[in-house]
């Protein structure tokens, strides 16, 4: 049952094959067993979850069982769930327990679902790699020397490794997208507005977008459509009918227009991945679609920016752990000043330390124009490149990631894990949806085919995927975590 | 040399929404520490911020009420500083576009005239909480209730040129403020904080000096003491060839001085940049417009027409304008009665004695507008004579009756005007003093005005008050003059 996909999980349910009770009995047993190994849980809450899956089979019995009812999931540690430790990956906030349920997290409990525990990510999702976590790394199941990616790198590993047949994860820069990509599951960024942020721990508030990552398109699909929507406590959150995603999966794909842009197939990519990628395009003409290039010419100018924007956001954000009300408090402080200095010296880590204090710079008097107010322009340019190519093709593919996962510790310096994002920070800097589907492998490491259109676009997104997957296995496949080995 | 003062303020108010301005916890004023202080307000991690509509159309009354320019689009911003009693380490508010452009705020002089002061902007931000340094035994306590409290700064130009300027350009924002309903204009709880920026320059120099602000002045008085104070240490200063430095200080009402908090040089960086929780607030025209049908008349406007249209004198314009409570009242009075200028003195003498004497305000007065009416109505129709007013305000004020003429009836005060009665009265006053009718007749006829006061009295005494004080003169001069 493991390796199935949670619209599989949800079939079983329905027929009767097996209990959420079992089920998630099974699943936290293969979590105790495997995840020494992987690390991508940090916490597992199996009293909840099991008192969940019984709430969730007698709500089946009584015939009130919806889609996702009994269906086991994760939660990125991101997202604050009442009366459970919620980290942030960081030391700042490992005696953090919630005491409210973030709107997402609200909503998946509605539907009935059974969240497991909550997992491993980079700290307060500053990170491509999920090496910048308090609670250490989290090994790629495909192969553990390894990085699964990052920053929802443990929901992606969970996933991978059939801990879990879903997980919620998050996506500032690619956080959903490149983990996905590197753990071979399929992991969707709505649109920016699309999903609540109310309780999703925030790092830069104008690109941080909630989403599935799952084993297929329709999965996330299903997950979309409890997730999604208008929430009175997100200002930022869209008005917007939600429609069911799941509707136009199986439209067919005759005079789809694909645009490959120029600027993602260039120096720096990886020939394994630029070879899979290829090879997906090819099964997308021979579905019917039409495939043409296309330029997005301010993309070298989307790391930078984001580079200024996202640590100007977080420098604010992240003042709230003063050490002064929750989170971590340095040991007999002298006075205001020294509580603020240790707490913060101690409870954070060097690359959150790192972007706290570019954005503190970036935003500074005398350097405000020349930095914030310049990047925003820049933001503006690069959306207006992705609407002017929305004129011309339906949607456009290329690699969600340069490479395949990269080695535990390979990426030395901070400028080259920035570097690993550069084909995916563009979408977040525009607020459009992307999504990367599992499109083969470089070696033993997967490859992600990342796929992405215009604003609120997501169900022609995941109907795209979803056809994809249907001519082909990629997203079936499954990494040898047998328990034996582990 | 003569010195010029140039003053501006910057006055924060606190708006009487029931809610926060980001989050739904209630603002009443004196709750227990912390227990008006939910996810929001205390900065949990993950929570975001929803802005009180509410708060939005109180800050447009504003300005309205001062004709300022509604910007349709306005910002907020994060002003970014650690404190412990900041929650978030940002405090929400607007520097680049505010939402109340440039306005103008009339101001009434001591001598009667009206001076224009401009308003530069007005901006919504949130408060931050109270930091409490006794009780905790060299700690400090900190309490949210406040935190997240609606506070509208007003920025003013420097076109103060005086504390007394300053001193009325406060009371018109109080005054504003409180007839829009949009603030308590309590001034004890807080709820209008002023800081103050002074300077000084050479009269006729056209810059302006380095100037100096004053933090947190709390109350009208302490305003003119803390610039009269900061003036002052300032021109001494330069006399004695030092130089004002810019830097922020801080006004002790006990010893009645400013003390230095922090220079220019200490001062923070406060990172503003545009709040990314918080979308623009996009204004819609019919929403103003119909906000600016809902205004009341206002202060300046009122006084203006008090004088033109009541025949009113301008200190009693402003005095009758200065609170909504007042005005009403008055034109109540006025409106019962039939006579501004009688409903005026009335309000303005009596009531305003009787009330400053107990302690009260306006809105506690035991005589209600509309006893006040019926009883100066009686005086105009000359039911009763001044002398018995005061009588039946007395004992309305007691609560002895319900109406003056009730009062009038049942305490027999109604005027005689009965030129027989009051004859009998005057003959029978007349004949029962010899003596003072004979120190009358030897008295040189221009001092005899004078000693007619006595006769008066006693008639006035027989009558109980009630006689027509006027017949009475005229009758006793006749008959005495006739005995001489």
């Amino acid at each position: 049952m493991h390796d199935r996909t949670l619209t599989e999980i949800s079939q079983a349910l329905d027929a009767g094959e097996i209990s959420s009770r079992e089920l998630t009995q099974d699943l936290l047993g293969r979590i105790d067993r495997l995840d020494g190994t992987l690390n991508s849980f940090v916490s597992v809450t199996a009293d909840q979850a099991l008192e969940a899956a019984e709430a969730a089979d007698q709500a089946r019995a009584r015939g009130e069982a919806g889609r996702l009812t009994g269906v086991p999931l994760a939660l990125k540690d991101i997202f604050c769930t009442q009366g459970v430790k919620t980290s942030c990956g960081s030391k700042m906030l490992d005696n953090f327990v919630a005491p409210y349920d973030a709107t997402v997290v609200e909503k998946l409990k509605a539907a009935g679902t059974v969240s497991l525990g909550k997992t491993n990510m980079d700290e307060f999702a500053m990170g491509s790699s999920n090496e910048s976590s308090f609670y250490g790394p989290v090994k790629n199941p495909w192969d553990l020397d390894a990085v699964p990616g990052g920053s929802s790198g443990g929901s992606a590993a969970a996933v991978a490794a059939g801990l879990v047949p879903a997980a919620l994860g998050t996506d500032t820069g690619g956080s959903i997208r490149q983990p996905a990509a590197f753990c071979g599951i399929t992991g969707l960024k709505p649109t920016y507005g699309r999903v609540s942020r109310y309780g999703m721990i925030a790092y830069a508030s104008s690109l941080d977008q909630g989403g599935p990552m799952a084993r297929s398109a329709e999965d996330c699909a299903h997950l979309l459509n409890v997730i999604a929507g208008h929430d009175v406590r997100d200002s930022t959150s869209v008005a917007r009918g939600v429609p069911d995603y799941t509707e136009e999966l199986s439209a067919p794909l005759s005079g789809l227009k694909i645009g490959l842009p120029k600027e993602y197939f260039g120096d720096g990519l990886d020939a394994g991945v630029n070879q899979a990628i290829g090879e997906a395009i090819k099964v997308y003409e021979s579905l019917g679609a039409s495939v043409r290039e296309v330029s997005l010419p301010h993309t070298a100018y989307a790391i930078p920016a984001y580079y200024v924007i996202a640590p100007a956001e977080a420098s604010s954000n992240l003042s709230r752990y003063d050490g002064v009300r929750f989170g971590h408090r340095c040991d007999n402080p002298e006075d205001l000043i020294d509580l603020y200095k240790r707490s913060r010296a101690e409870g954070f880590g060097e690359e959150v330390k790192r972007r706290i204090l570019i954005g503190t710079h970036t935003l500074s008097e005398g350097f405000f124009d020349a930095y914030y107010k310049k990047a925003q322009q820049v933001r503006r340019l690069i959306r207006q490149d992705f609407l002017d190519a929305f004129e011309e093709v339906d949607v456009l593919m290329g690699p969600a990631a340069p490479t395949p996962a990269f080695d535990l510790g390979a990426q030395k310096d901070p400028v080259s894990m920035y570097l690993q994002d550069i084909y995916t920070i563009a979408v977040n800097l525009a607020g459009i949806p992307g999504i990367s589907v599992p499109a083969g492998f470089a070696g033993k490491r997967p490859v992600g085919l990342q796929i992405l259109g215009t604003h609120f676009a997501e169900t022609r997104l995941l109907n795209v995927a979803h056809q994809f997957q249907q001519a082909t296995d990629w997203h079936l496949k499954r990494p040898e975590m047998t328990e034996e080995n582990s | 040399m003569q010195w010029e003062t140039v003053i501006g303020l910057e006055v924060h108010v606190q708006l009487a929404t029931r809610s926060k301005i980001f989050s739904g916890s209630s603002t009443a004023f004196g709750a227990e520490p912390n227990t008006q202080a939910n996810a929001v307000d205390l900065g949990l991690p993950g929570v975001l911020p929803v802005l009180n509509e509410q708060a939005v159309a109180m800050a447009l009354k504003f300005g309205l009420g001062i004709h300022a320019e509604i910007p349709e689009v306005s910002v907020f911003d994060r002003k970014n500083y650690f404190y412990a009693d900041l929650p978030k380490g940002y405090q929400t508010s607007q520097m680049y576009h505010p939402i109340v452009g440039a306005g103008e705020v009339e101001i009434c002089l001591e001598d009667g005239e009206n001076k224009i002061i401009r308003v530069h902007h007005a901006h919504l931000e949130e408060d931050a909480g109270k930091s409490l340094h006794e009780d905790f035994h060299g700690m400090t306590g900190i309490d949210l209730n406040r935190a997240g409290t609606p506070l509208l700064e007003i920025v003013s130009e420097p076109d103060m040129r005086s504390a007394k300027e300053a001193a009325a350009y406060l009371k018109a924002i109080h005054s504003i403020v409180t007839y829009l309903g949009i603030s308590d204009g309590n001034m004890a709880e807080g709820s209008m904080r002023c800081d103050v920026n002074v300077s000084v320059r050479p009269k006729g120099q056209q810059e302006f000096g380095t100037r100096a602000e004053i933090k947190n002045v709390n109350s009208f008085r302490f305003v003119e003491r803390a610039i009269a104070y900061e003036v002052e240490r300032q021109i001494e200063l330069i006399e004695d060839g030092g130089k004002v430095v810019q830097e922020t200080r801080l006004y002790d009402p006990e010893a009645d001085e400013t003390r230095s908090m922090r220079t220019k040089e200490e001062a923070n960086d406060y990172r503003y940049f545009p709040c990314p929780d918080l979308l623009p607030v996009v204004l819609d025209c019919a929403y103003v417009d119909h906000l600016r049908e809902s205004l009341p008349e206002l202060p300046a406007e009122k006084r203006a027409r008090f004088q033109s249209e009541l025949g009113l004198s301008a200190y009693d314009a402003g005095v009758l304008s200065a609170s909504r409570e007042m005005a009403e009242y008055f034109e109540q009075v006025k409106d019962i009665c039939g006579d501004a200028k009688q409903a005026a003195n009335w309000v303005q003498g009596e009531l305003s004695g009787a009330l400053n004497r107990d302690g009260l305000d306006i809105s506690d007065s035991p005589v209600s507008a509309e006893q006040l009416g019926g009883l100066v109505k009686r005086v105009i129709d000359s039911t009763i004579n001044g002398k018995a007013a005061k009588q039946v305000f007395q004992a309305l004020w007691n609560g002895e009756g319900d109406s003056a003429d009730a009062i009038i009836e049942a305490k027999g005060l109604k005027q005689v005007t009965d030129t027989g009665a009051i004859e009998a009265m005057v003959d029978q006053v007349i004949s029962d003093s010899p003596a003072q009718v004979a120190q009358y007749r030897d008295a040189e006829p221009d001092k005899r005005g004078k000693m007619i006061g006595y006769f008066v009295g006693q008639v006035m005494k027989a009558s109980r008050g009630t006689a027509n004080p006027q017949q009475v003169n005229a009758l006793l001069k006749e008959k005495l003059d006739a005995l001489c």
